[in-house]
């Protein structure tokens, strides 16, 4: 058995705790159902965005993350995210700094103007593989109290979870295999569709330079997983869920149809399966709603 | 000011290695990260030509085309390059070339000031408080739109990077500049 720490900082960001508070209600009952204690990060703010900030001015997205990296070190705690963004520019601004001395000197000057210090002494992990890794598949089937039989779901990664793989670390990114895991666990059939490696279509400022271009890879994406007889689509990524979500309430305008297909983050689903209710992770309050199959 | 492919080197080498992104002169354009993109599906952005009009030197034209904002930095060229390119890290620092010389649009450059308002790209308000309550949390998280010194950290970083200059924030107004006179560029 893996050694795990029992107790972590949670790194909410942006649209967790500020659109879908759900999906962080969800992940702090499960981890709290497995002995394992979730601290908050005062003063933590965006990531920032990876494909964003990123994409603007790197050498203000470093130290930004870097920040919030300083508020877990002063913490003495390793973190845990709920959003392929967070994770993105959290892990790969820690993976950055450590590998080179100068450039970590140069963010620790900007830090020490409000007496701050990264040092390189926590870890960022995602709640997924938290769950998946060190928790693991054995102690989430003996709580799965409502199985998730005739079920049939569309995996979706979104692309910061698994890529770049040298710096995320979880194998190939062509033949992933956590997500399904943990939708097997609960009895469901994970079910291969064609645009399943594919992007949301958010990213990289994406759904803020043109929405409707945005949406229509989403679209496509919708339709190959509906095509095959999905039920629903599971994911570990806030961001993810607000376009595949909202989007889809978005879309009804300029294509002129309403899919209604469920969307949940993967510790909304396993939430239902471990007999939480639909409001109490916060499904009931978004754009797509849960079929009865989801919620028996 | 060098060729494009100097300034890539250094101004994202400091961030990424120099020889991380020196990997473009390996592009043997083969097109692989073309036939990946998910972008390149639905629009006319094309990851091959962009790797060489960068190799190049078309500065102004690869700077002026709308294409170079609809990489969604997903990662899929990155992986599969046979040459290993880091092809979306140099897209991300062409982009940052691109940012300096004032091409950036309005609706990113909103993206900043919702940052250095809240601490947050996404900030929360009175309607999504009452969603936080209804699941049980507290209505406001203790992250740094709560708590004003913590903001001010924040904004501390962006005012020493000139991340505020770049965009044209406006202190004063905690807007963009010209954004109360029905906005600009």
């Amino acid at each position: 058995m893996t050694e795990y720490p029992t107790e972590y900082a949670y790194f909410l960001g942006c649209i967790t705790p500020n659109r879908y508070p759900g999906i962080e209600a969800a992940t702090k009952k499960i981890f709290k159902e497995f002995g394992i204690e979730t601290k908050e990060m005062m003063g933590a703010s965006c990531c920032p965005a990876p494909g964003v900030f990123g994409s603007f001015d790197m050498h203000t997205w470093l130290p930004v993350a870097a920040r919030n990296l300083a508020i877990a070190e002063e913490m003495d705690l390793e973190i845990y995210v709920t959003c392929n963004g967070c994770y993105g520019s959290l892990q790969e601004a820690d993976h950055l700094l450590r590998e080179n001395p100068k450039l970590k000197e140069k963010t620790n000057k900007i830090l020490g103007k409000f007496g701050r210090e990264y040092k390189g002494t926590t870890k960022v992990n995602h709640s997924i593989v938290v769950l998946h890794d060190f928790i693991g598949l054995d102690k989430l089937k003996e709580r799965i109290t409502k199985p998730m039989n005739d079920v049939n779901v569309a995996v979706h990664y979104g692309c910061h979870f698994l890529k770049p793989r040298e710096v995320r670390g979880h194998g190939s990114s062509e033949t992933p295999y956590i997500l399904e895991d943990l939708v097997k666990v609960t009895g469901a059939k994970d079910v291969d569709y064609k645009d399943k490696l594919m992007c949301c279509g958010a990213g990289g400022g994406n759904r803020t330079a043109d929405s409707v271009q945005s949406l229509e890879w989403m679209r496509q994406k919708l339709v190959s997983a509906i095509e095959v007889g999905c039920d629903c689509m599971v994911h570990p990524c806030a961001f993810c869920h607000l376009q595949l979500d909202r989007g889809q309430a978005e879309m009804e305008k300029p294509f002129g149809v309403f899919f209604n297909f469920p969307i949940l983050f993967a510790t909304q689903f396993l939430g239902l399966a471990m007999g939480l209710s639909e409001k109490e992770v916060g499904l009931d309050a978004q754009t797509t709603k849960m079929p009865e199959k989801l919620l028996k | 000011m060098g060729t494009l492919y100097e300034d890539i080197i250094d101004y994202g080498g400091e961030v990424f290695g120099k020889e991380h992104l020196e990997t473009l002169r390996e592009c043997v354009q083969c097109g692989k990260c073309t036939g990946g993109c998910p972008s390149g599906r639905n629009t006319a952005f094309r990851t091959r030509k962009l790797m060489q009009m960068a190799l190049v030197d078309m500065r102004e034209e690869i700077f002026n085309a709308p294409e170079l904002w609809f990489c969604s930095t997903c990662y899929t060229c990155y992986e599969r390059c046979p040459k290993g390119v880091k092809v979306t890290d140099v897209i991300r620092t062409i982009r940052n070339l691109a940012a300096k010389e004032g091409h950036m649009s309005v609706p990113h450059r909103m993206i900043g000031v919702y940052v250095m308002k809240t601490g947050h790209a996404v900030p929360i308000g009175p309607a999504q408080m009452e969603l936080r309550e209804a699941v049980g949390l507290e209505s406001q998280p203790p992250t740094a739109q709560k708590h004003k010194d913590q903001l001010e950290q924040v904004q501390t970083i962006f005012k020493t990077t000139g991340y505020d200059a770049m965009i044209d924030f406006d202190w004063d107004t905690m807007n963009l500049k010209g954004m109360d006179k029905g906005g600009k560029k």
